[in-house]
């Protein structure tokens, strides 16, 4: 991407005292135990862009003192980090939008870094809205790539707007820090390298559950719910008003069922009650890069490709050959989806069941 | 109960075209309404009213033509409107937003104390989700974002518990009000509204503030408030490459999905690889 000509009308300069500002941090999102990937899709990416700025790579970990937090800062290291803020507290157990705001608040004043980035997910997002009002700095949502302008070292976030029709690039020149959150599975996940470690910057802030007016009075797990997982699918087989009415669905489930993979559907057809809101892939609904997204009777209107477009292989099916995903899909088939569909789920089950007896 | 309901008033993202040769935006003829994102809080701040009973003002930035979206807020059941608009307020991003905001409402908490603030999970046209945790920061509220279902609330107690989506699953929060909350959407469908509603509507007086009203300072607000700049913005760059078809030996579908499996194998061999060590597996 070429550098931009300068943004009219105002000063841009960084004053003075914000140059002391220094390295890029990641916010590593951690709930129960786990952490999200776009953490390390960050760490990686973080690492690219502190390399090129010359400066350290620091990851924030936040929750209650445990062996899967230690685990957790250890990853950190191996995925790229110089440092761990290892922010530990039992307030902190659960995520709860003020008391993270007001540790990640005084943390940022602490150590100043010059950039702090996020995943662009639900606790991603609640953050980062609160802790760049306390800061009182710019902040870029939702960004798709990352880049820094050398010549005045910031940072370039650009991101789609109007739905994916435009893309903008978006600067914070005059505050610190410049704050951003990344879609998950845009950015690539970094191999891991577990000879690396770094120190850790230990923070005990002090809390107290009284001052807290927010209480979790339980959590209902997905995979409890028989919710779909679309946003952790390696395969996704999606499906289109090309399908025509909702019995035909289970073309799709059938196909899915073979490949282990999960349904994903366009808009219209959770609008029509074929199929609930978590399979809904696009504008409105989840951002997905599989490894493999089949697209079944699926045109490829905008509000559905900013969804999946970044997937790895696309094969589209599509009776029309004028069809508009044929434009940015891999692979395409020209074919009614509805007896494609069986053939195909026939011939991933042939191909995968042969081996099985070959091995 | 007071409940403010942020809402903007957005060009239909559904009916914007790319120009096939220029390649560049068509807005003309784009119809404005409102952000269908914030129509799922409106009708929960509706049934809080039903259920409850609650004073509902509708609040807006924007140019005057934003009215439209006010008055359709009010036919749909909302009680008050106030249209803040100010050629001070162009070119503010998310912080000079919620504080443009934020001053407005606390204004109306003047009249009549607010308790809850609704904002839309985010807009269409911006897709930051940013505005409302701006406002709920700034106004010291609990902030709710992502709310599925609001299954309490107990004006007495001044508490609320709603279930709240996270990544892994959902959260049961119960807090205090005051609040600031964004609906998911689908949660809810918007109602249709009362003919009474519509007259009165198309009747009201709305309620037309600017910086000055609202005591809004000039430097926190519009291009001077705003600490990000748009540097560039650019049409996204076409894939180059169309699809490759995939060429079957026969017009079977039987032959066209065998030659679309080695297609996709072909192009992914590591996938090939993991589906068959699954298989081989007996997953």
């Amino acid at each position: 991407m070429s550098e931009p000509s300068k943004p009219q009308g105002r000063k841009f300069q960084l004053p003075e005292h914000l140059k002391e500002y220094k390295g890029i941090w990641v916010i590593v999102e951690q709930e129960r135990g786990s952490v999200h990937s776009v953490s390390w899709e960050l760490v990686g990416e973080a690492r690219k862009l502190a390399d090129k700025l010359g400066v350290e790579v620091g990851a924030v970990v936040l929750g209650a003192d445990s062996p899967e937090l230690n685990a957790i800062c250890g990853d950190a290291f191996t995925y790229g980090a110089d440092v761990v803020y290892k922010v530990t507290d039992p307030v902190l157990a659960d995520y709860r939008t003020d008391p993270y705001t007001r540790v990640m608040t005084d943390v940022v004043n602490t150590y100043k870094p010059e950039i702090v980035l996020l995943g662009a997910t639900t606790l991603g997002r609640d953050l980062a809205g609160a802790i760049a009002t306390t800061l009182a700095t710019g902040l870029t949502a939702d960004c798709t790539e990352l880049d820094i302008y050398m010549d005045n070292r910031s940072l370039a976030a650009t991101r789609p707007t109007f739905g994916g029709t435009l893309l903008c690039t978006i600067q914070t020149l005059a505050y610190r820090p410049q704050m951003a959150t990344v879609r998950p599975r845009v950015m690539s996940m970094p191999d891991r390298d577990d000879s690396r470690t770094g120190r850790v910057v230990e923070v005990f802030p002090t809390l107290r559950e009284d001052d807290v007016i927010t209480k979790v009075l339980s959590f209902i797990a997905d995979r409890e719910q028989n919710e779909a997982q679309l946003a952790f699918a390696d395969i996704i087989v999606a499906a289109g008003k090309g399908l025509g009415k909702p019995e035909n669905l289970k073309l799709v489930f059938n196909l899915a069922k073979v490949l282990g993979g999960e349904v994903g559907v366009t808009r219209p057809l959770v609008q029509a009650g074929w199929t609930g809101f978590d399979r809904q892939v696009g504008q409105t609904g989840k951002t997905v890069r599989p490894k493999l997204y089949i697209a079944a009777g699926i045109s490829g209107a905008i509000q559905h490709r900013v969804g999946m477009e970044k997937s790895d292989l696309i094969l589209a099916i599509n009776t029309d050959p004028n069809a508009p995903i044929f434009d940015f899909a891999h692979l395409g088939l020209v074919g009614d989806a509805l007896t494609i569909l069986p053939a195909l789920t026939d011939a991933f089950g042939k191909r995968l069941s042969v081996n099985r007896l070959a091995g | 109960m007071h409940i403010v309901v942020c809402i903007k008033q957005v060009p239909d993202s559904a009916q914007i075209r790319i120009h096939p040769v220029t390649n560049t935006i068509m807005r003309q003829g784009v119809p404005a309404i409102i952000n269908p994102f914030d129509l799922f809080s409106l009708e929960e701040a509706l049934r809080i009213k039903d259920k409850v009973g609650a004073r509902v003002t509708v609040l807006t930035m924007g140019p005057p033509m934003a009215e439209t979206s006010l008055r359709k807020a009010l036919s749909l059941g909302a009680d008050d409107a106030v249209l803040l608009t100010d050629r001070k307020f162009a070119g503010s991003d998310t912080l000079a937003t919620s504080y443009a905001l934020t001053s407005a409402i606390k204004k109306l908490s003047e009249e009549e104390q607010v308790d809850l603030v609704f904002c839309g999970k985010q807009t269409v046209d911006g897709d930051t989700a940013q505005v409302g945790p701006g406002i709920a920061t700034r106004l010291g509220f609990q902030q709710l974002t992502y709310i599925t279902k609001i299954e309490s609330i107990d004006q007495g107690a001044r508490e609320i518990v709603v279930h709240r989506r996270s990544e892994g699953g959902v959260q049961v929060l119960k807090t205090a009000l005051p609040c600031m909350i964004t609906m998911l959407e689908g949660t809810n469908t918007i109602r249709f509204g009362k003919m009474d509603d519509m007259f009165r509507a198309a009747r009201y007086g709305l309620k037309t503030w600017n910086k000055d009203t609202t005591g809004a300072e000039e430097t926190k607000v519009g291009l001077k408030g705003s600490p990000t700049v748009v540097s560039k913005v650019f049409v996204p760059k076409p894939r180059a490459q169309k699809a490759t078809m995939v060429e079957a030996e026969a017009p079977s579908a039987e032959a066209q999905a065998a030659a679309a499996v080695e297609a996709i194998f072909g192009a992914q061999p590591k996938l090939a690889d993991e589906l068959l060590a699954r298989a081989a597996a007996g997953l």
